[in-house]
């Protein structure tokens, strides 16, 4: 019944036709294959901002409807991103090679190319064989597979072993950290088959399609980015409206009666953290290619509680506020930090934003937790009048329950 | 008895010098002219025997004339003088025996002596027997310490020689060392090495295992057929199991005993020299993209003689077969390689021992480092249950706190002293400051806690990179902390890790005293085990929490000095400690110091460990740990130190 | 009268401290029970034990005609085969709406696949308001339970454990903080439960407990003191002992 779905959830309608609506400006305006207004940079910075959103949107099913605080989540989306970036750069150096030794007398063996593909990726850590990782490097199929594969079996064995002991609440959220750390740690080193602290580059170029501008390759990340989003908010706006997510909420409020209701709680929290690292990683896939290059440092566990901070300013609990407070705080982010924002001279010093962004952000994130915990998502409910239900002074905020729990079993 | 047989000794030695007294140098110049002035490194030898061994005081001085190049022979009688060189143009002579000055010549009226530089070392070894008799301890000190660095055989004699007359016990003991170790390594004599090495075979000196190595050093070799018996085998190795069939193959090319393979290359090049029309040997050009088809046409190519044929495969193996390949010993005599072996056998046990004690040492300062920067946490998150993520700024702050101080303060241990305070000072403020303004809204909201101290976090740390710069700056530490404690040569830790080890110590003290013995450790227990029945009981939580909040920040402003001195003050310095920090204090068991030592402990421990395993690898090291903490939470979720108790308040 | 529930031997201890001490119990179909016993006798560790929150450390737990061992099943399963838990405190979805509340109590499959593809049912519906209709909240169902009343929570919370149609009901003090009026509708609805299923009501309240007219065990330093009516056991001379002190 996806039309009363629909009919019952007005806002994911208006979504949709908004993120429509946007696709089809955003190319009329652009220089591919508009008017020109927009130049290509911007189009990708478009791109790779809903790309974030869809990532938000993970976030927010597994903290905000879950009330499960993954720092974790963009480790997933940058494995997505090494996933498909895999490929891209494996094609890309085997069509670069394939032509120079087009013109050897000799015309070269599979040996010699895979040797001299070897080289020109590695060449760069010192190396030149193929780790056992890139074994299916040369194949689209498989690799698109692991885009989703990788993140979600991690997730799995991570999580499995996280809910299996009852780690909730604090405690799994710095479980998650460590995870992310480790994981950015063990790419950082060059022995990690995936280049080390260099990370993937030249993702841009499409393999094969070298005549295509970029102008026009951005737009079709642009619209893949935006049917992928779309869709998963329709996924997200679906799962959660069901029991589904009303056993998620009830986890988050209160984790203990749900399980004496005869739910297996783990079970449902490594379902949707699984199905969430899933998720990101089809938005790392998805964003990589439209910035060019990933390296390690894009899954440091500060880019998890990015994550996190976008979708606790958009307004955590509602889809369409992870997609706000990803779009709002990236783009606000990349127009101070790019340096397009106006210096304030105060005559003794000057504020340079570039410098000062990030002391904003950070206080301002303070401001939005003490005094709008709802986030910008919360100016629609003064709109639409909607008052959650006084608590009579009882804060019942997610998880509290269960590090209470926590606290108490054994 | 054995001081009768000394003093015979020395009473001969004397009986020798006063009767060679009566011959004078220049008499055994004299007779060993034709050699010296022959000048060659093959024959010299009895000339220098002959000074070195004449006895006379001033064969030491003519040596060193001799090696300065400043023996000088008059062309009309042959004298031989030392010459220098007169302000006037001309030369002055010295005699040799007398020191005295016998006129002047001009330079045509002389000859110089110039010795090649192989006889200069042979006067220079010569010279050592003198050095190492020399009256003043230290020039014996430093000819023995240049013998320890440069050995060679013909210092072994001199040394040797000069062993009985040493008076100074701690330079005779280096003496019989060194002696020792140059037996092993140049004595003619097989049993005296074989006995000089099972002597050092329980000695872990980097100088023993230096001098029994060069001894076990091996080469790959190959013989046609059976190896020769005179030959010292080490191991036998054979094609496809110790060595790969190509590496022995190559080694056969190498020693020029069969026809050497052809490098893939070089096919490719010689394939594409003989292209004619398209084809190759027969072969069209667009098939040679595998390997069959190249040696296909290569092949067809040295049957028609324009290229050295390929060996096949059948023919590199059978040639393997006729052949054996052997690791020789560089040392001939199998009883010093066997004892050798042995003696390293020893040796690498007694290094294996030390090496485990040395890596406790650096787990043990580990462990102190994470406890350090664990012990704020263990009071804010172990006892008040409040995420603080920017505890790791709170020791970046202390960090800072210490340089500011000495820009100020020059003197280093003046300082320090005053930094420790001061870095309480601030950072308790600062925490005090994050309680009242932040925190005390957020309790019981653990995650938004995090959130917004997350958030303070980035803030401070943005603050400090605008105010510092982001260049790592000093933090020095105070010269009587520079150096380290040597236990030997395998085991050593520096002070400044001692220092922390202490001051981690010291911490514990503080921590077990105010959450024992003080007021405020009751009323923070009391605050936070029931904060209702505590206020009820008359305790402010307010000013408790405020208070222990500062406590710990404090506690982190101090271990941020203490981190500071080893590590790079730059705004990132705490962010590297907090995911640590806080994996310390959950793997300990939240709420118990004890928990937070043991977790340190485990944690420093662990990350040596695994160090230890791949030594270049730090980064691999810190990803294990982690995955260790993580499947080590499963099987005690709890942390080492568990505290168990009913449910309360469902 | 089968035996549903058997308790038998149990023992567990936090750190050194016997809080459930060779304790046995058993419990019939339909039937329903109360159990009393001063502060710190056991009582909430005992549902804590018998739901699966906490692992005994000896002793058996059997289930039903087959003797299943409930010992080592999780809360999750335990609460599968038929036994529901009303926690002291009331404890329901404030966030959500009665309905909703109700809905996720109805005994359906529980898996995940099955919750996400799930759409309730007319028949759903129509049981759903049937037992707001018995607890009492017809006119709330589209109201957050957030913004009911203490009483009314408990209500819902007693309702969400008939949706669950389980075979044995265990009831932390279900009437603290209630008035006259909503103790009298608290105690109906148990009655009526018991008729079809066993309860097992844990209160301090003497009252109620003579209200609910059943049999009462006494707990006492984590075992049973004594058992019987509550007339038979307030004759006991250890329970008086117990309650005045020695």
């Amino acid at each position: 019944m996806p039309h009363g779905f629909l009919m019952r959830h007005p806002s994911t309608i208006i979504f949709v036709l908004l993120l429509a609506l946007f696709t089809v400006a955003v190319t009329v305006l652009s220089e591919g294959l508009g008017i020109g207004v927009i130049s290509t940079s911007l189009v990708k910075t478009l791109g790779k901002t809903l790309c974030l959103a869809l990532a938000a949107i993970a976030m927010d099913l597994v903290w905000g409807y879950a009330g499960i605080l993954s720092l974790g989540h963009f480790a997933f989306f940058g494995l997505g991103g090494y996933m498909i970036g895999m490929w891209l750069m494996y094609e890309r150096t085997r069509d670069i090679v394939v032509e120079a030794l087009a013109d050897a007398p000799i015309p070269p063996t599979p040996e010699e190319i895979s040797d001299a593909i070897g080289n020109q990726i590695f060449g760069v850590v010192g190396s030149s064989d193929f780790p056992l990782v890139w074994a299916f490097a040369d194949s689209l199929f498989v690799q698109l597979l692991l885009v989703v594969l990788v993140p979600g079996l991690l997730a799995l064995a991570f999580g499995w072993l996280a809910f299996r002991s009852r780690v909730a609440g604090v405690y799994l959220s710095i479980l998650t950290q460590a995870m992310t750390l480790a994981l950015a740690l063990y790419l950082f080193q060059n022995d990690s088959g995936l280049r080390g602290n260099n990370g993937l580059s030249g993702l841009q170029n499409l393999p094969g399609l070298d005549h295509v501008p970029q102008s026009l390759v951005s737009l079709w990340f642009l619209w893949g980015s935006a049917l992928a989003l779309g869709m998963g908010y329709l996924l997200a706006a679906w799962v959660v409206s069901g029991k589904f997510g009303s056993v998620l909420r009830g986890i988050r409020d209160n984790e203990a009666r749900v399980r004496f209701l005869g739910y297996s709680v783990e079970t449902y929290k490594l379902t949707i953290f699984t199905v969430t690292a899933c998720m990101a990683g089809i938005a790392g896939a998805l964003y990589y290619p439209q910035a060019g290059i990933i390296n390690p440092a894009e899954i440091a566990p500060i880019a998890s509680i990015y994550l996190a901070v976008w979708v606790a300013i958009g307004g955590r609990g509602r889809i369409y506020g992870a997609v706000i407070g990803a779009a709002f705080v990236s783009l606000v982010s990349s127009w101070f930090t790019g340096g397009q924002a106006p210096d304030i001279p105060l005559g003794f010093y000057t504020v340079k934003w570039v410098d000062w962004w990030l002391v904003v952000l950070g206080l301002s994130f303070v401001l939005v937790t003490l005094f709008a915990p709802k986030g910008i998502g919360g100016l629609f409910d003064l709109l639409s009048h909607r008052f959650s239900p006084d608590r009579h002074g009882a804060d019942l905020g997610p998880d509290q329950g269960s590090l209470r729990e926590k606290e108490a079993t054994e | 008895m054995l001081r009768f047989i000394l003093a015979g000794i020395a009473l001969l030695f004397s009986c020798t010098l006063t009767l060679a007294q009566d011959r004078a140098m220049q008499d055994i110049l004299q007779e060993q002219a034709a050699l010296i002035m022959e000048s060659s490194r093959t024959s010299i030898a009895p000339a220098i025997a002959a000074i070195a061994d004449s006895g006379l005081p001033q064969a030491q001085v003519v040596l060193q004339t001799w090696q300065a190049k400043k023996m000088w022979r008059r062309v009309a009688d042959g004298v031989f003088f030392r010459v220098e060189k007169a302000e006037d143009g001309n030369y002055t002579l010295i005699d040799l025996d007398s020191g005295e000055q016998a006129g002047s010549a001009k330079k045509s009226d002389i000859d110089q002596i110039k010795p090649n530089s192989g006889i200069r070392a042979l006067l220079g070894s010569a010279l050592v027997q003198f050095q190492l008799q020399d009256p003043d301890p230290r020039r014996r000190w430093a000819a023995l310490t240049s013998i320890q660095r440069n050995p060679a055989a013909d210092l072994l004699a001199p040394l040797r020689a000069s062993i009985p007359m040493e008076d100074d016990p701690e330079l005779k003991a280096m003496k019989q060392r060194a002696e020792r170790l140059l037996t092993i390594a140049y004595d003619p004599d097989e049993s005296s090495r074989i006995a000089a090495i099972d002597q050092m075979s329980r000695d872990i000196g980097v100088d023993v295992r230096a001098t029994l190595n060069p001894l076990l050093e091996t080469r790959l070799a190959v013989f046609a057929g059976e190896p020769p018996s005179d030959v010292n085998i080490a191991s036998r190795l054979e094609p496809g199991e110790q060595i790969t069939a190509i590496a022995a193959y190559d080694i056969l090319v190498a020693a020029d005993m069969g026809p050497p393979r052809i490098a893939p290359d070089a096919i490719r090049s010689a394939l594409a020299e003989h292209i004619q029309g398209g084809f190759v040997g027969g072969v069209p050009v667009h098939q040679l993209d595998s390997q069959p088809a190249r040696s296909r046409a290569y092949a067809a190519l040295a049957a028609e003689g324009l290229v050295p044929p390929e060996p096949t495969p059948d023919a590199m193996a059978e040639t393997l077969a006729r052949h054996s390949f052997l690791r020789l010993f560089a040392e001939p005599s199998p009883a010093v390689t066997d004892a050798a072996l042995k003696a390293m056998r020893s040796i690498d046990l007694r290094v294996g021992l030390n090496r485990t004690l040395d890596l406790f040492l650096d787990g043990m300062s580990l462990a102190s480092i994470y406890f350090l920067a664990a012990i704020g946490l263990a009071i804010t998150f172990g006892v008040m249950g409040v995420i603080n993520m920017a505890h790791g700024e709170f020791i970046m702050m202390g960090a800072y706190t210490g340089y500011v101080v000495q820009q100020v303060v020059p003197d280093h241990t003046l300082s320090i002293l005053l930094s420790i305070p001061l870095a309480f000072a601030v950072t308790f403020a600062a925490g005090v400051a994050l309680e009242r303004l932040v925190i005390r809204w957020l309790y019981n909201r653990p995650l938004e806690t995090l959130l917004a101290t997350f958030g303070v976090s980035i803030a401070l740390q943005q603050l400090a990179k605008n105010v510092f710069g982001t260049q790592a700056r000093p933090l020095t530490a105070p010269g009587w902390l520079d150096g380290a404690w040597v236990l030997n040569d395998v085991v050593s830790i520096s002070y400044i890790r001692i220092a922390i080890f202490v001051l981690a110590g010291v911490f514990l003290a503080i921590y077990l005293y105010i959450m024992r013995r003080t007021r405020l450790g009751l009323e923070t227990r009391a605050v936070t085990q029931n904060p209702a029945m505590a206020a009820s009981m008359g305790i402010n939580p307010n000013r408790v929490n405020m208070l222990t909040f500062g406590l710990g920040s404090g506690i982190a402003g101090v271990a941020g000095v203490a981190i500071g001195l080893f590590a790079k003050v730059t705004s990132e310095l705490g962010s590297e400690y907090i995911v640590q920090s806080f994996m310390t204090v959950v793997v300990g068991g939240v709420g118990n110091i004890w928990g937070t030592l043991a977790g340190a402990g485990m944690i420093g421990f662990l990350q040596k460990g695994i160090e230890w395993f791949n030594p270049s690898n730090t980064l691999a090291a810190q990803t294990f740990m982690i995955i260790f903490i993580i499947i080590f939470i499963q099987f005690r979720p709890r942390g080492i130190v568990a505290l168990r108790g009913r449910a309360a308040g469902d | 009268m089968t035996t549903l529930l058997e308790v038998s031997g149990v023992s567990v201890s936090f750190d050194g401290f016997r809080a459930i001490n060779n304790l046995s119990f058993r419990i019939g179909e339909a039937e329903m029970r109360a159990i009393i016993g001063p502060n710190g006798a056991g009582k909430t560790t005992f549902m804590d034990i018998v739901t699966g929150k906490t692992k005994p450390d000896t002793g058996h737990i059997l289930w039903g005609e087959k003797s299943l061992s409930l010992r080592g099943l999780s809360e999750a399963d335990i609460a599968g085969v038929g036994i529901g838990r009303k926690f002291q405190k009331p404890s329901v979805f404030e966030d959500q709406t009665v309905q909703e509340n109700l809905v996720l109590a109805l005994r359906k499959a529980r898996g995940p696949f099955a919750v996400l593809f799930y759409r309730p049912t007319a028949a759903d519906l129509d049981r759903v308001e049937a037992l707001a209709a018995e607890i009492g909240l017809s006119d709330a169902l589209l109201r957050k339970s957030g913004e009911l009343s203490h009483g009314q929570k408990q209500w819902l919370e007693i309702g969400m454990l008939l949706a669950q149609e389980p075979r044995l009901l265990l009831v932390d003090e279900p009437a603290a903080g209630m008035t006259p009026a909503e103790r009298e509708h608290t105690t109906a609805l148990l009655v009526e439960a018991a008729r079809t299923r066993a309860v097992v009501v844990v209160e301090h309240d003497m009252e109620f407990v003579r209200r609910l007219d059943c049999r009462v065990t006494v707990l006492h330093e984590g075992s049973v003191l004594a058992e019987g009516s509550l007339d038979h056991v307030t004759a006991n001379k250890n329970v008086i002992d117990v309650y005045l002190g020695r």
